[in-house]
C-alpha cells in the first residue's frame, strides 16, 4: 500500500509478490496463508512431476508444488534457501515453492493487461494476466489453475 | 425440522427396529406374555407421541396395530397372517418416518388398506376370543374400543403401566399435558389414562370410563412397592441407563477423534525428541502426559464403540421374511452382539452382512424337503458370531446347508471366461470357492428376489476390502459354508510397519501384514526368477514377489537374494533388536540383503520386497492431497513420531498391480541368460507363442520377443487421437490390433501381448493365445502381407509367424528412431548384423535399432568381408555362428588380424552354448557369447561393448 501507492486507479487488490528465476510473479493476498521455508519434503513416488511431494507444517501435511517445474523451468542453482508460499484451496494445504519471496504490492487495473499471446503454453495457461510495473512486468497466477495439473496436461497436448 | 421432532423420529425408528424383532420372536413363542407386553408398549409410546405431535396417519396406523395386539394380550391365539400384518404396518410406519425425516411433513397418503386389514383381524381376534372364554379371568370384550382397557385387574397391563411410570421418555411428560385435546377426539381411554398417569392428574382418570377406574388403585402400590417381578425391574434399569445417556452429535465426535489423533501425535513427537536426550527434566512429566493421551485415546474411541448388534437388528426380521418367501425354515443366532467396533465400520458392514445372511438363507440352505433328503433337521440353522481378536473383530456367518457347489462354480468361472481350464486344474477346492467372490458369478440357478443378480459377493469383498478388512470362506459340500470376515476395530488409527524403499520410508498396515522375510546371500534357499516375474520359495510354496521400488518407478532395485523366516511375532516384541539388524544389513553393502513383507489380501498372498524393515508405529491415517489422490499405490499419508511425513502404502493397490503382473504367463522358462551354460540345447529349437488374432489361422512370434503376456478390461481401453490406449503400469501404452478390421471386444478380459523396452511398450491385441511350444523355426513360405514374416509349420500346423518390426513402428512413429534421448552417447555407434537368416535379421534388426544402434544387415560373411572392403567402419559386429559357406567362426577369425576391422568387438549369436563352443568362439576372436533368442541379453552385451571401444577409438 506504501511502496506502490502512486498512479494507481480504478479497482485495486493487494498481491503477495514472488520471484523464480528472476521473474517476479503475484499471488492474490486473500488466497495466501503463509509463507514457510519447506524442510523435508518426503517424495511421493508416481505423482506428477510437477509435485515436488508432502511435508508437515505445523501438522498439517502440505503438498508442494515446484513452481519452477510447473513453469517447464530448469531446476534452481542453489543460492539462499527456497521458499513456499502456503495455500488454501478446497479445504486442502499447498505450498507453492518459489525462489525468493517479495513485497507485498496493491495494483489497480490500469497497469493491468491480459496474457500477451506469445506466451508460452506452459505459462499463459497458469496465468491470469500481467501487470506493467516500473522496470519489470509482474505475472499474475491464477492459483486455481496452478493447482489443476491435469488440466494442463491435456492443454499442453 | 424442530428438535422435538428429531428426536421423536430417532427414537421412533429405534423402536420400530425393537418392535420389529420383538415380533420375529413372539411369533417364535407365542406364549411369552413379556415380548408381548413390551411390544404392545412400544407402539403404544409411538401412538401416543404421534398423537401429540399431530401426525395422524402415523397416529392412526399405530393406533390400528395396537388395537389387534390388545386381542393378542387379551388370549386370542396369535396368527402367523397377524404377525405378518402387523409387520407390515411397521413397514408402512418406517415408510412414512423416512419421508418425515426428509419433508419434514407426513406425507400425504391413505392407510385405509393396513387399517381395514387390521381392524378386520381384530373382529377376528376377538371372535376367536369369544370363542375360547373358557378362560376363567378373561372377560368378554364389550366394545372394542374398550376391550383392553377391561383387562387392567390382570397382571400383565398392570406390569405395562408399571413399566410406563418407571420410564418415561422425555416426549411423554411434554405430551401429558397436553395430550387430552388430542387424544379426546379419537380414542379417549388409553391416552389419557397413560399420560394422566405420568402426571399423576387425578382428576383426569377419574374421568375414566369405570372399568378403568380400576387400575390406578393397583398401580400406585405396584410402582412403590418393591419391583416385584422382572418386568418392572428391568424397566427400571433401562430407565436409570436412560438417565445416564446423552445424545452427542457424531459431529463433534469425529471432531474431537481428530483432536485426540492430532494430539497423539503432537506427544510421540514429543517422546521421539526426548528419547535422544539422555537425562531430560522432560522425561516424567512427558510419561505422564503419554498416559494421559493414551487413556483419552481410548475414552473418545470408546464413544464411538458401537455394539456390531446395531448392525445385526434388521437381520431376524430379514430372515423371517426370507424363511415366508422360500418357504424354508431358518433359524437364525446370533452370538456375541455385544461385541463393540467403531462405528464408522459398523456402517460399512452393516449391508456386506444382510447381504451374506440373505445369501446364505437363499443358496446357502437348503430346502426343506432337500434337508430332509440330506438327512437334516428340517429346521436350517444361520450361526452369526462376533468376536474380537487382536487389534480385529472377527466375524462368522455360518449355514449348515449344502455348502458351495464346487462342479457349478468351474462351470461358471469357464464359462465366464475368468480362468482357463488349465488354471483351474490347478487350483485348490478353497481357491475354486473363493471364485464367488469374483465379479460378476452368481451360482444360482435362478435369479431370485432375494439374490442371484450377480453383483453380491464381489462388492461384499470391495466394501469389506475399502475398511481394510479381508473375507474368507471355507466349505464343505454338504455341510455347509462359513464366512471369515476379519475387519479392523477403527479405521482412524492404524499400526503400521515402516519400511524402507529406495533411500525413502513407507508405511505399511499391519493388518495386512502376515510376516516378514528376510533374505540374503547365504540362506538356503532364494527369491528366484521365472521369466521376469521373481518369486519366493516359502514353506514349500511359490510366493510371487514385487519390488516395492520397482512398484514405485524407482530404478536399479537391489537385487533379491536369499531368505530368512522371521517370524512377524518376533519382529513385533523384538522391535528394537529387529531394527538393529535391519540396520546392520543396511550397513553390510557388500551384503546385499532386502526383506519380503508377505501381505495377504483377500484370497491374495504376495510379498512386497523392501530394503529395510524398521519398527512398527500407530499412526494416524490422513487422506492423500486430492491432487495425489490417483495414484493406487498409496491410501494415505501421515506424520511420524519424527516429524516427517510419510506415505502410507495401500496393500490393495499393490495386490492389483501383482495381479497385473500375474496375468502374464509366468510358467514359461525362458533362457535364462546368466545360466545360459548349464542349458542343454537341442537343434535350434524357440519358444514361440501361438495365437489367434483376426482370424482362425494360427500365428506366432518368438516368445523371447514378447515381453509380457497381459490380460486387460476391455473397458479400461481409451482412445486418444484415434488410438487405442491402456493405462499400463502408470504410462499409457498403444494398442495395436493384428487386423484393424477385426471386430473388438464388448467386454471381458482381453489377452494382449506386451513389447517394451526401456522408454516404450505396446500391446499388440489378440484373439487368444493358443499355446506355448518349442519347435524348430523355419519359414518356409515367406509372404507379402506386411506384418506376416512367413509361414513355417509349428507343431505340425501352418502357422503365420509374425514381423514385430511392422507392428512396433505403428505404436510409435518414432520406435525405431529418436533413440538419442535416453542415451545420447550411442547415437552414433553402428552395427553390423550377420545372419543368413532373414527371419533373425527382420526380427533382430527392430530391436537393435530401438536400442539405439544403425543397423547394417548382410546375410553372410562373405557380404560382410565385402562390406569391410569397402572401407565401411562399424562400432559393433554381431554375426551368426552356424551358416552356409563361411561359418561365423572362420568369420571371426578373418577378421582377428584384420587391419581396420580387427579392433572391433564381434559377438557371437547362436543357440549352441555349451562350453566349448564358446571356448572355440572365444579363441577365434569373439568378446561375448549370446543366445539367439536373450534380447535383453544381447543389447546388454553390446553396451557393454562400446565403452571399450571408445576408449580404443580415444587412444
Amino acid at each position: 500500500m506504501t511502496s506502490q501507492s502512486k498512479g494507481i486507479e480504478g479497482n485495486t487488490s493487494e498481491f503477495v509478490t514472488v520471484e523464480i528465476e528472476h521473474q517476479l510473479f503475484g499471488l492474490p493476498i486473500e488466497q495466501v496463508e503463509d509463507v514457510f521455508m519447506p524442510e523435508a519434503i518426503t517424495e511421493v513416488p508416481l505423482s506428477n512431476p510437477e509435485v515436488a511431494g508432502v511435508l508437515n507444517l505445523r501438522g498439517r501435511i502440505v503438498t508442494a508444488i515446484d513452481m519452477r517445474r510447473r513453469l517447464g523451468l530448469n531446476a534452481r542453482k542453489s543460492d539462499g534457501p527456497p521458499m513456499a508460499v502456503g495455500i488454501e484451496y478446497n479445504g486442502e494445504s499447498y505450498g507453492l515453492i518459489i525462489d525468493k519471496v517479495g513485497e507485498v504490492l496493491q495494483l489497480g487495473s490500469n497497469t493491468y493487461e491480459k496474457n500477451p499471446a506469445n506466451l508460452d503454453i506452459r505459462w499463459s495457461s497458469i496465468s491470469a494476466g500481467v501487470h506493467r510495473l516500473d522496470g519489470h512486468l509482474l505475472v499474475l497466477l491464477d492459483v486455481e489453475r496452478v493447482l489443476d495439473l491435469n488440466s494442463d496436461r491435456s492443454n499442453a497436448a | 425440522m424442530d428438535d422435538l421432532l428429531s428426536e421423536f423420529l430417532t427414537e421412533t425408528t429405534e423402536s420400530l427396529d425393537e418392535v420389529d424383532n420383538e415380533l420375529v420372536k413372539f411369533e417364535q413363542e407365542p406364549s411369552n406374555g413379556k415380548i408381548l407386553d413390551n411390544i404392545f408398549r412400544l407402539v403404544h409410546t409411538i401412538k401416543g407421541t404421534c398423537g401429540f405431535l399431530g401426525l395422524p396417519r402415523l397416529e392412526s396406523l399405530a393406533h390400528s396395530a395396537e388395537t389387534l395386539m390388545g386381542k393378542y394380550r387379551d388370549g386370542a391365539t396369535p396368527t402367523e397372517n397377524g404377525v405378518s400384518l402387523i409387520l407390515e404396518t411397521i413397514d408402512r410406519l418406517k415408510e412414512i418416518l423416512e419421508q418425515l425425516e426428509q419433508a419434514g411433513t407426513e406425507p400425504e397418503g391413505s392407510d385405509e388398506d393396513l387399517i381395514s386389514r387390521l381392524d378386520a383381524m381384530s373382529q377376528e381376534a376377538i371372535d376367536s376370543l369369544e370363542g375360547t372364554t373358557a378362560e376363567p379371568e378373561a372377560p368378554a370384550a364389550e366394545e372394542t374400543k374398550l376391550e383392553r382397557d377391561l383387562k387392567p385387574g390382570e397382571v400383565s397391563l398392570d406390569e405395562l403401566e408399571a413399566a410406563f411410570l418407571a420410564a418415561p421418555g422425555p416426549e411423554d411428560e411434554e405430551a401429558a399435558g397436553m395430550v387430552e385435546p388430542a387424544a379426546a377426539a379419537d380414542e379417549p381411554a388409553p391416552e389419557v389414562e397413560d399420560f394422566s398417569l405420568e402426571e399423576e392428574a387425578e382428576p383426569a382418570l377419574e374421568l375414566e370410563a369405570e372399568p378403568v377406574a380400576a387400575a390406578p388403585e393397583i398401580k400406585p402400590p405396584a410402582l412403590k412397592a418393591a419391583p416385584a417381578n422382572k418386568d418392572e425391574a428391568k424397566a427400571k434399569e433401562g430407565s436409570a441407563v436412560k438417565a445416564q445417556t446423552i445424545r452427542v452429535n457424531v459431529e463433534t465426535l469425529e471432531q474431537l477423534m481428530t483432536m485426540v489423533s492430532e494430539l497423539v501425535l503432537t506427544r510421540n513427537q514429543l517422546l521421539e525428541m526426548v528419547r535422544r536426550l539422555d537425562d531430560s527434566e522432560f522425561k516424567v512429566p512427558l510419561q505422564r502426559l503419554s498416559n494421559v493421551t493414551a487413556e483419552l485415546q481410548e475414552g473418545v474411541m470408546k464413544t464411538r464403540m458401537q455394539p456390531i448388534g446395531n448392525a445385526w437388528q434388521k437381520l431376524p426380521r430379514i430372515v423371517r421374511d426370507l424363511s415366508k418367501e422360500l418357504d424354508k425354515k431358518i433359524n437364525l443366532e446370533m452370538i456375541g452382539a455385544e461385541t463393540e467396533l467403531d462405528r464408522q465400520v459398523l456402517d460399512q458392514i452393516k449391508d456386506p452382512l444382510t447381504h451374506m445372511v440373505r445369501n446364505s438363507g437363499d443358496h446357502g440352505l437348503e430346502t426343506t424337503a432337500g434337508r430332509l433328503q440330506a438327512g437334516k433337521s428340517e429346521e436350517g440353522n444361520i450361526t452369526l458370531s462376533a468376536y474380537h481378536e487382536g487389534g480385529h473383530i472377527i466375524i462368522k456367518i455360518q449355514d449348515d446347508g449344502q455348502g458351495l457347489p464346487t462342479e457349478k462354480i468351474k462351470a461358471k468361472v469357464l464359462a465366464n471366461g475368468i480362468v482357463t481350464e488349465a488354471e483351474l486344474a490347478e487350483m485348490s477346492e478353497n481357491q475354486i470357492h473363493k471364485m464367488i467372490f469374483h465379479a460378476g458369478l452368481s451360482t444360482a440357478d435362478k435369479v431370485t428376489n432375494v439374490s442371484g443378480r450377480g453383483v453380491g459377493m464381489d462388492v461384499v469383498r470391495t466394501n469389506i476390502e475399502l475398511i481394510g478388512g479381508t473375507i474368507d470362506l471355507t466349505s464343505v459340500e454338504g455341510q455347509g459354508t462359513t464366512f471369515i470376515i476379519k475387519i479392523p476395530l477403527t479405521l482412524a488409527i492404524v499400526s503400521a510397519l515402516i519400511v524402507e524403499s529406495s533411500g525413502q520410508r513407507f508405511a505399511i498396515p499391519q493388518l495386512a501384514v502376515v510376516e516378514l522375510v528376510k533374505s540374503h546371500a547365504k540362506a538356503e534357499h532364494r527369491i528366484e526368477m521365472i521369466n521376469d516375474s521373481p518369486v519366493l520359495r516359502l514353506r514349500n510354496k511359490l510366493l510371487p514377489v514385487i519390488s516395492l521400488s520397482k512398484l514405485l518407478g524407482h530404478e536399479n532395485p537391489k537385487p533379491m537374494c536369499r531368505q530368512q523366516v522371521i517370524d512377524q511375532q518376533t519382529e513385533e516384541t523384538e522391535d528394537g533388536a529387529d531394527s538393529e539388524v535391519a540396520q546392520k544389513a543396511a550397513s553390510l553393502a557388500a551384503d546385499p540383503s532386502v526383506f519380503v513383507v508377505v501381505v495377504q489380501i483377500g484370497g491374495q498372498t504376495f510379498g512386497i520386497v523392501v530394503d529395510a524393515v524398521f519398527h512398527t508405529e500407530e499412526i494416524v491415517v490422513k487422506p492423500m492431497s486430492s491432487m495425489l489422490r490417483e495414484i493406487t499405490m498409496f491410501s494415505g499419508n501421515t506424520i511420524l513420531g519424527d516429524g516427517s511425513v510419510i506415505l502410507i502404502v495401500d496393500p490393495n493397490g499393490i495386490a492389483q498391480a501383482v495381479a497385473h503382473e500375474r496375468g502374464g504367463v509366468s510358467e514359461v522358462s525362458q533362457q535364462d541368460a546368466s545360466s545360459t551354460a548349464d542349458l542343454i540345447h537341442q537343434d535350434e529349437k524357440t519358444a514361440l507363442l501361438v495365437f489367434k488374432a483376426g482370424n482362425s489361422e494360427l500365428k506366432a512370434v518368438p516368445l523371447s520377443l514378447v515381453t509380457r503376456l497381459e490380460e486387460i478390461d476391455v473397458t479400461s481401453i481409451e482412445k486418444s487421437n484415434q488410438r487405442d490406449l491402456v493405462q499400463y503400469r502408470g504410462k499409457l501404452m498403444p494398442l495395436v490390433y493384428i487386423n484393424e478390421h477385426l471386430t473388438h471386444k464388448e467386454d471381458g478380459l482381453q489377452p494382449i501381448l506386451v513389447f517394451a523396452d526401456e522408454t516404450h511398450s505396446m500391446g499388440l491385441v489378440v484373439d487368444e493365445i493358443v499355446d506355448i511350444v518349442d519347435d524348430r523355426l523355419s519359414v518356409e513360405i515367406s509372404s507379402d502381407v506386411p506384418g506376416i514374416v512367413g509361414s513355417a509349420v509349428v507343431k505340425g500346423k501352418a502357422t503365420e509367424i509374425i514381423d514385430v518390426g511392422y507392428y512396433l513402428p505403428k505404436a510409435f512413429d518414432d520406435w525405431l528412431e529418436k533413440r538419442d534421448i535416453p542415451n545420447p552417447l550411442q547415437r552414433e555407434l553402428k552395427l553390423l548384423l550377420v545372419d543368413d537368416s532373414s527371419f533373425f535379421r527382420n526380427m533382430l534388426s527392430p530391436l537393435l535399432s530401438s536400442a539405439g544402434y544403425k543397423v547394417t544387415m548382410v546375410e553372410s560373411a562373405s557380404d560382410a568381408l565385402l562390406l569391410k572392403d569397402a572401407g565401411e567402419k562399424f562400432d559393433v559386429i554381431v554375426s551368426d555362428i552356424e551358416m552356409p559357406n563361411m561359418d561365423g567362426i572362420t568369420f571371426a577369425e578373418h577378421l582377428k588380424g584384420d587391419g581396420s576391422w580387427g579392433q572391433t568387438p564381434i559377438i557371437a549369436l547362436s543357440s549352441h552354448t555349451n562350453p566349448d563352443v564358446i571356448a572355440r568362439g572365444r579363441q577365434a576372436g569373439f568378446r561375448d557369447y549370446i543366445a539367439k533368442f536373450d534380447r535383453e541379453g544381447l543389447i546388454e552385451c553390446i553396451r557393454e561393448c562400446k565403452p571399450v571401444h571408445e576408449q580404443e577409438a580415444a587412444a
